[in-house]
C-alpha cells in the first residue's frame, strides 16, 4: 500500500527558479490496483512518482510503501527501491550494457541475487514484455525505439517490484507499440494480484481502456480521484483544468444532446460500437 | 549536485550590469581576472572582494545563486588547498608523520594556498556574474566582436563564437540529463556513494554510457535543426540586434578604471 499525507515538494528551494511541484497531496493506494495519472504538463506527476521510491524526498509531509516510513531518515532505501520499480519517460535512454540480457540482469544483479536467479528473472521478464530469445544477445542499441523500451521495462520488472511505476510508457510510440504497452500492463495486473502498478499518461483513450482507478493531478495537487467512470463523467471539469475525456465519449456525449439515448459511461470505442449496435437494434425493431 | 553548476545559466534581468554591451563586458571580465592575478597585499584583496561583492549587488543576481555555483568546485578548491598547503617550501610550522614520511605544513603554505583560495573562489564568483547576467547569444555575438579582427588571419571566428555558446548553452541540459539518467539508474539499484575508488568508477559506466550515447544524438539533432533553418556559418550573416555600446558602458568603463586605479594605489601605497 501507498499512502502520501501532506506531501509538499518544492524545487529548488530559495533559488530564482523556485518552484512548488506539489502541494499538499494526500492519497492512498491499496494493493493489487492498476491506477492511471493524469494531468496537464507541469502538473506534478513525474515528481509525484518520484517520491514513490525516495529518489525525491518530500520537502514536508509524510510518504509510506507498505508501512515503512520513506521519509525517515533511517528508512532503508535501498529496499524502498526494491519494492518500487520506476520505469522513467523514455527509459530507452537509459540502455547501457553490450547485451540486451545483460541490461535486463544489471536491476537484478544489483540486488546480489545468485546467478541462476538472475538468469531465471531475465528470461521470464523478457517473456513478459515479449523480447524474443534471439534478442537476448543483441546490443540494445541495434533495436528500434519500441524494443528499447520493453528491454527498458523488462530490466525493472526483472527486479519483482511490488510496485511497479510507469511514466508515459507510452509516448512516443505507434499504435501498434502503444497497444502492446497497454496489453503487457494489463497482463502483468492480472498475473500479479498484490502488485500496485501505476502509470501516467496523457491519452485519456489509454486511460479509459487500461486503468482502474485514476488520479487527476492539477498544478500540483490531486483534482480528483476515483474510479474511470468517476472521472470521465466529470468532462467539464477536466475540460477547465486543461484535460478531455476520451474522444468516443465525447462523441457519445454529443449523441446524447441529439436525443439519443445511450449511457453515460462509454469509453471506449468497443463500448460505443456495443452500445450504438444496440441502440439502432432497437430502433428497427420498432 | 549537477543542478548546482551555474556556468552558463542566465538569469534574465534588468540591471546595469545586464544592460552592458556583451563584448565589453567580456573585456572587463578578462582585466577583472587579471587584476585578481596580480593584486598582492592584504588590503587589496579586501577592495577586490568589496568591489565584487558590490557588482553581485548592482548585478540583483541572488547571492545565495553565486555560492551554490561554488559548491561543485569543492572539490577543486580542496586539492589546490592540500596540494599547497604541503608543498610550499618554508618555515615548518606543524609536521605530520606519516608512516617513513613527514608531511610539513610551513607558514608560506598556508599563506599560499589562502591566496589561491582566495584566486579561484573570486574565478569563478567573477566569470559566472558574466554569464548570469549576459544571455548565451549576447554572448557569443561578443565573442565573435572581439574575435572578429582575427578573422583577417582566416581564425574561424564565427565558427569559435558559435562552438563556445553551443558548448556552454549545452551544460545545464547535460546536467539535467545526467541528473535523470542517475536517477533511472539509481532506481534500478545502481549505487553511486558508496565503495571504494574502484567501485565507484566502475559504477559510473551505466551513468557515462547513456550520457555519451544522447550527446551524439543531441549534436546530431541540432545540426539537422540548424541545417533546416539554413545555418551555413558565419559568411555574410547580418544581425536583427546590432550590439552598440552606450552610455551604460561608458559608466561601466569609467567605474571599472577608477577601482582599478585605487588597486593600483593601494598595492603602491600601502606596505606590507
Ligand atoms: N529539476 C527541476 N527543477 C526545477 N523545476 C522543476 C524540475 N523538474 C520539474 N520542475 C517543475 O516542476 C513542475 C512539475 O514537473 P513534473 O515534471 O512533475 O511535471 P509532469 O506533470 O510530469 O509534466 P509532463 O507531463 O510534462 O511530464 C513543473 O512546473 C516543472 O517546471
Ligand atoms: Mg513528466
Amino acid at each position: 500500500m501507498i499512502k502520501a499525507e501532506n506531501v509538499c515538494y518544492v524545487y529548488q528551494i530559495g533559488m530564482p527558479f523556485e518552484r512548488q511541484a506539489l502541494k499538499n497531496i494526500n492519497l492512498e493506494i491499496d494493493d493489487g490496483s492498476l491506477v492511471a495519472i493524469i494531468g496537464h504538463t507541469g502538473s506534478g506527476k513525474s515528481t509525484l512518482i518520484q517520491h514513490f521510491n525516495a529518489l525525491v524526498k518530500p520537502t514536508s509531509g509524510k510518504i509510506e510503501i507498505d508501512g515503512i516510513n520513506v521519509t525517515s531518515k533511517d528508512a532503508d532505501l535501498k529496499l524502498v527501491r526494491r519494492k518500487v520499480g520506476i520505469v522513467f519517460q523514455y527509459p530507452e535512454h537509459q540502455l547501457f550494457e553490450e547485451t540486451v540480457y545483460k541490461d535486463i540482469a544489471f536491476g537484478p544483479k544489483n540486488m546480489g541475487l545468485s546467478d541462476e536467479e538472475i538468469d531465471r528473472r531475465v528470461r521470464e521478464s523478457a517473456k513478459m514484455l515479449g523480447i524474443k530469445e534471439k534478442h537476448l544477445e543483441k546490443s540494445p542499441f541495434d533495436l528500434s525505439g519500441g524494443q528499447k523500451r520493453r528491454v527498458a521495462i523488462a530490466g525493472v520488472l526483472a527486479m519483482r517490484p511490488s510496485v511497479l511505476i510507469l511514466d508515459e510508457p507510452t509516448a512516443g510510440l505507434d499504435p501498434k507499440g502503444r497497444d502492446d504497452i497497454l496489453e503487457i500492463i494489463k497482463k502483468l495486473h492480472e498475473k500479479n494480484e498484490k502488485m500496485i502498478i501505476i502509470f501516467v499518461s496523457h491519452s485519456m483513450e489509454d486511460v479509459a481502456k487500461t486503468a482502474e482507478k485514476v488520479i487527476v493531478m492539477n498544478e500540483g495537487h490531486v483534482e480528483m480521484m476515483g474510479t474511470v467512470d468517476e472521472v470521465f463523467s466529470k468532462s467539464k471539469k477536466l475540460q477547465e483544468i486543461g484535460l478531455d475525456v476520451p474522444q468516443i465519449t465525447r462523441l457519445t456525449n454529443k449523441l446524447k444532446d441529439a436525443g439519443y439515448d445511450l449511457p453515460d459511461n462509454i469509453y471506449t470505442v468497443e463500448e460505443a460500437a456495443e452500445a450504438i449496435k444496440k441502440l439502432a437494434g432497437g430502433v428497427r425493431n420498432v | 549536485m549537477f543542478k548546482d553548476i551555474i556556468i552558463g545559466q542566465y538569469i534574465p534581468g534588468n540591471s546595469p550590469l545586464h544592460r552592458m554591451n556583451a563584448p565589453i563586458k567580456i573585456i572587463l571580465t578578462i582585466f577583472y581576472i587579471i587584476i585578481l592575478f596580480f593584486i598582492n597585499n592584504p588590503i587589496s584583496y579586501l577592495a577586490f572582494a568589496l568591489y565584487t561583492f558590490i557588482l553581485v549587488l548592482v548585478s540583483k543576481v541572488p547571492l545565495k545563486m553565486i555560492l551554490k555555483g561554488i559548491r561543485p568546485m569543492l572539490w577543486i578548491f580542496i586539492f589546490t588547498a592540500v596540494v599547497n598547503l604541503f608543498m610550499t617550501p618554508g618555515e615548518t610550522v606543524w609536521s605530520i608523520p606519516i608512516f617513513k614520511f613527514t608531511l610539513n605544513i610551513t607558514s608560506e603554505g598556508i599563506i599560499q594556498g589562502a591566496k589561491m583560495l582566495y584566486r579561484l573562489f573570486f574565478l569563478i564568483t567573477g566569470t559566472s556574474l558574466l554569464t548570469l547576467t549576459t544571455s548565451p547569444l549576447q554572448l557569443t555575438d561578443g565573442i565573435e566582436t572581439l574575435l572578429r579582427p582575427l578573422s583577417k588571419i582566416k581564425v574561424p571566428s564565427h565558427e569559435i563564437a558559435m562552438m563556445m555558446t553551443i558548448a556552454i548553452r549545452f551544460i545545464p541540459t547535460l546536467a539535467e540529463e545526467t541528473d535523470k539518467i542517475m536517477k533511472a539508474q539509481t532506481a534500478r539499484g545502481a549505487d553511486f556513494e558508496s565503495g571504494n575508488i574502484i567501485r565507484r568508477a566502475k559504477a559510473m559506466v551505466p551513468l557515462l554510457i547513456p550520457l555519451f550515447v544522447s550527446a551524439f544524438r543531441r549534436a546530431d539533432e541540432l545540426a539537422t535543426a540548424m541545417e533546416a533553418r539554413c545555418y551555413r556559418g558565419g559568411m555574410g550573416r547580418t544581425k536583427m540586434k546590432e550590439n552598440k555600446a552606450g552610455i551604460i558602458d561608458l559608466k561601466g568603463c569609467t567605474i571599472f578604471v577608477i577601482a582599478l586605479l585605487v588597486l593600483i594605489l593601494l598595492e603602491i601605497l600601502v606596505e606590507f
